[in-house]
């Protein structure tokens, strides 16, 4: 039977099963797979916080969207051409993303009286019609699996379990996937189990030969490799180019780096990744809490280590009196966050940035800290070495704002020359003729001295007490404190001398409207300014990376467009403190659902503002 | 045994306790137990013989977080509670630095104690000093967790409702080391403690029964009257008899419960103190003995065992890892995993 091949320059493809049946997984190897290929790619996992949810039902469904194409693409879609839904649960709760016509995959065994009824399904959706709209191709998974693997020497629960390696075989096939890697993958994954390891390899290709022989799917699609600058890559996720970031700027400044952390989601896997790379002298401390974890990293940082401490949203708040300490003390420090929904303990598992007040603010005394933040999850990379280097150069804590979308999800990433990476220099104080004034500062930067112990002569004492200009000792003289308050802003507000201005992307440099982003949500931004174009729109686009200091020219940008579009997800932080800042009116847009912006839903908004 | 300041360089110059005085007033009340442990401090370290540069004191917020500012040495007066923690990552990642904490029972045992029990599980090369006055100075006279029930202070006119932590149990508990009790008047032995716990490889805890004469004043009076201190302080020695009082005539021997019970010395079976014991059951049995009204409490090094350090373990991964893999090479890191190239 020869097939139709049919091309497609693009498609989002969304993975959702049970939290156990390794949906995670099954995208993550189809990603790798699509990135072999060279697509352009970008994902979004979203999984429930509990790590086995009660089976079969709605809180329990985790899924992995994928969209690659033969083009450049930003986000990873708004609604999905093919839904791979492993159970009920999955289809109910996925099926309300689908647009007409869309691809359906649904694993029919699962499909019980018992199972439908769990969600609510007063009748079989796949035979009642209501699913009309969309091809939908019904297959028995489990049982196909259990099948391919009836001559092996493992459980009927281990086939079933390998379900999702014949999906990732079908998908695989029905996409034109490169298949070695993955088998690869799972030759190293099961070393140990290797009846499992062959019955997985088995499932997979079963899945892959019956989308060959089978006709329920009589089209299979291309879609070509993407046109993208020439170069090395790899495919990245957020929390891993921090990671390496961070390695980055220990070679780079040739600090030691020292991590003090504490478990917690999403931020956990920065921790794990860094544990993994102690020949680059990495030390790796998983602290009794959060507040230990930042005081080991500030005690390194005073022994001249890059200290370094990773959190989310609540970890931040336990953090913050270490925080305003490495303001007081003037050691540099990394803390980063990947923020997450809140209040509180909120949606551990889901994206939001609301946590740029408590950056900024969130701590007792006027305490500035720099603040940035990365756009896409390989600008993860970039925005940790930044980080670094202002930590270094000013002696100042620096707060690193990623998010949960950044973290898991990833992109190909084109691998930097290491050789053009920004130097960070420690220039730790030497001793000199005069004594020793630790307070004493850098005219240009007005840093202080970095003096660490070891360093003989220079034998000081630094902590939270108020401390006399230059000397640091202690002083509650009301003039000093108000000098010593003011010295501090000045550093932070000075780095603006030291960051690039901010780039506006106005093509023909006529639009009257402006969309200023900053984090996360680069791309959905993009996409949708994009969307505007292509439709006859004129929009101009800017991104922060650095929110405190802002760029030195952001007044003048905000001040050359008529209306200014910020769209956040909180309920406009960024927008307050422009509004404090400039006396610029933006419009808001603001949705905090503990998921990315949608593409379209941006675009439909910046179309409204510039039709108003 | 390994020596936790072997890679703490040596001063070749004759040291003084001059050489460790700063320039900064002590701020301290007049009568406060906290010159006493500052001059023995200052006095023993030239002991050590250690550069001044490569010794750090860290500490946290209470009257005895202070010290760091009047030692000349490198040091960092922390936040509330938080030293042990700080400590640990400036110990951890600095071998060449002898590193000592500096905190009070409030600082500690209450909004640190978390950061107490894991410096002390994790056996980190730190020594640290915890100056007991069962009291909080000061916020100016609350009541701590070292105080006894019932007392009046400030905060509880109608006395105190909480049972008070014993340090040397919790410390035991926690599975220190090392845990030493002194007390400030008796510099001798302070500075006996201080030298076991100098060179102890890992975490040293030293309690300090020291007297704030403003807000808890005579807390300790029974260890200190010359009437009453021989009569209630028992010495312990490591391989020595536990016999003490006035006349010598007491000692004491393990129950039939298993806890201890003071007897006659000349009464067979009495206990030999055994500091090194890998179990720790003898060393919190005497720490039990003590009570807040002081009938009879040891003094000494009540357990002193060996037990690799956590920077030292740190440093050996660090090393086997570079052993094994070669060190770390950025360019090989990032190409790492699945690539693929486009021209």
């Amino acid at each position: 039977m020869t097939k139709q091949v049919r091309q497609l320059d693009r498609v989002i493809i969304r993975f959702a099963g049970d939290s156990g049946d390794g949906m995670q997984l099954t995208g993550d190897r189809f990603t790798q797979e699509t990135a072999a290929f060279g697509n352009d790619l970008s994902t979004l996992p979203n999984f429930p916080a509990e790590i086995r949810a009660p089976a079969g039902t709605l809180p329990g469904v985790s899924s992995f969207q994928l969209h690659f194409a033969d083009h450049d693409i930003l986000t990873p879609g708004d609604a999905p051409n093919v839904l791979v839904a492993m159970n009920p649960a999955a289809l109910k709760a996925n099926v309300g993303d689908l647009p007409r016509g869309a691809d359906l995959i649904v694993n029919t065994d699962e499909f019980t009286k018992r199972a439908l009824a769990k969600v609510g399904y007063a009748a079989n959706p796949l035979e009642d019609g209501s699913l009309d709209e969309y091809r939908v191709h019904s297959l028995p998974l489990t049982s196909m699996t259990v099948k391919a693997l009836e001559d092996f020497d493992i459980s009927k629960k281990d086939a079933e379990r390998a379900k999702n390696m014949f999906a990732l075989g079908l998908l695989s096939w029905l996409y034109h996937r490169p298949t070695e890697a993955t088998v690869r993958f799972l030759e190293v994954k099961f070393a140990k189990k290797p009846e499992i390891m062959k019955a997985n390899i088995a499932a997979f290709q079963a899945g892959w030969n019956y989308g060959e022989t089978t006709e329920s799917f009589s089209v299979s699609y291309e879609v070509k490799p993407a046109t993208l600058p020439p170069g090395l890559y790899r495919n990245i996720s957020g929390n891993m180019a921090l990671a390496y970031g961070l390695i980055a700027a220990s070679v780079r400044s040739g600090l030691p780096l020292f991590l003090g952390s504490y478990p917690i989601t999403p931020a956990s896997d920065i921790l794990h990744e860094l544990s993994k790379h102690k020949r680059f002298g990495v030390r790796t401390f998983q602290a009794e809490d959060e507040i230990a974890a930042v005081g080991a990293a500030l005690g390194a940082s005073f022994g001249g280590a890059l200290g370094v401490t990773t959190t989310s949203g609540p970890g931040l708040a336990l953090k913050a009196e270490t925080v305003g300490l490495g303001v007081a003390t003037e050691l540099p420090l990394v803390v980063i966050d990947v923020q997450r929904a809140g209040p509180s303990t909120g949606m551990p598992t889901k994206t939001e940035q609301a946590d740029l007040l408590q950056a900024m603010y969130g701590r007792n005394g006027e305490a500035p800290v720099p603040v940035v933040a990365p756009r896409t999850p390989s600008d993860c990379f970039a925005t940790a070495v930044e980080a670094a280097r202002l930590a270094v150069k000013y002696r100042t804590p620096v707060i690193l704002l990623s998010d949960g979308y950044l973290a898991n999800g990833s992109e190909p990433w084109q691998l930097p020359d290491v050789d053009a990476l920004p130097e960070i220099d420690p220039a730790f104080a030497q001793p000199g003729e005069e004594e020793f004034q630790p307070f004493e500062r850098d005219p240009e930067t007005l840093a202080r001295p970095w003096a660490v112990p070891g360093t003989a002569g220079l034998e000081h004492r630094i902590g939270g007490i108020e401390k006399a200009d230059g000397s640091g000792n202690i002083s509650y003289d009301p003039d000093n404190h108000d000098l010593m308050v003011r010295l501090r802003q000045a550093k932070i507000d000075g780095i603006a001398r030291d960051i690039a201005p901010l780039a506006v992307d106005d093509p023909d440099g006529d639009a009257r409207v402006l969309v200023l982003g900053w984090g996360g949500t680069y791309g959905a931004i993009t996409a949708a300014v994009r969307r505007v174009r292509n439709s006859g729109g004129e929009v101009a686009q800017a991104h922060l990376r650095h929110l405190n200091p802002f760029p030195a020219n952001l007044e003048e940008v905000l001040r050359s467009y008529d209306k200014v579009i910020v769209p956040e997800i909180n309920l406009g932080q960024l927008a307050l403190i422009l509004r404090g800042r400039f006396l610029v009116d933006v419009i808001g847009y603001n949705r905090v659902r503990g998921l990315p912006f949608k593409a379209e839903e941006l675009a439909d908004v910046i179309r409204d503002v510039i039709n108003s | 045994m390994s020596d936790p300041l072997a890679l703490v360089p040596k001063d070749p110059e004759r040291q003084t306790a001059k050489d460790f005085k700063t320039d900064q007033e002590v701020r301290w009340c007049p009568g406060c137990g906290d010159y006493a442990i500052l001059a023995a401090v200052q006095g023993f370290l030239p002991e050590l013989g250690l550069k001044r540069e490569n010794i750090v004191f860290v500490s946290g917020i209470g009257c005895s977080s202070r010290f760091p500012y009047y030692m000349n040495t490198y040091g960092f007066h922390s936040i509330h509670g938080r030293a042990p923690a700080i400590a640990t990552g400036l110990a951890a990642s600095r071998p060449d630095l002898s590193v000592w904490v500096v905190t009070g029972d409030g600082d500690s045992l209450s909004i640190g104690g978390n950061h107490l029990i894991h410096a002390l599980r994790r056996n980190v090369n730190l020594k640290i000093l915890l100056f007991n006055n069962r009291i909080y100075g000061l916020t100016k006279g609350q009541y701590s967790p070292t105080s006894e029930v019932g007392k009046i202070t400030k905060s509880t006119p109608l006395g105190s409702l909480d049972s008070p932590f014993n340090p040397i149990s919790l410390a035991i508990g926690a599975e220190a080391s090392f845990v030493a009790r002194t007390i400030d008047s008796d510099r001798k032995h302070l500075q006996s403690v201080l030298r076991e716990a100098a060179t102890h490889n890992g975490t040293a805890l030293v309690e300090i029964y020291q007297n704030c004469n403003i807000f808890n004043d005579d807390a300790f009076a029974p260890l200190k009257s010359p009437e009453t201190r021989d009569d209630v302080t028992i010495r312990l020695e490591h391989g020595e008899p536990v016999v003490f009082g006035a006349n010598r005539d007491k000692a004491l021997r393990r129950s039939v419960s298993g806890s201890l019970e003071v007897v006659p010395a000349d009464s067979p079976d009495i206990l030999v103190h055994d500091a090194k014991n890998p179990d720790p059951s003898l060393a919190f049995a005497l720490s039990r003995l003590d009570s807040p009204a002081f009938e009879h409490t040891p003094i000494g090094i009540f357990r002193n065992v060996e037990r690799p350090s956590y920077d030292e373990l740190m440093r050996t991964q660090i090393d086997e890892a570079i052993a094994q893999q070669g060190p770390g090479d950025l360019a090989g890191l990032l190409g790492s995993g699945d690539t693929w190239r486009i021209d």
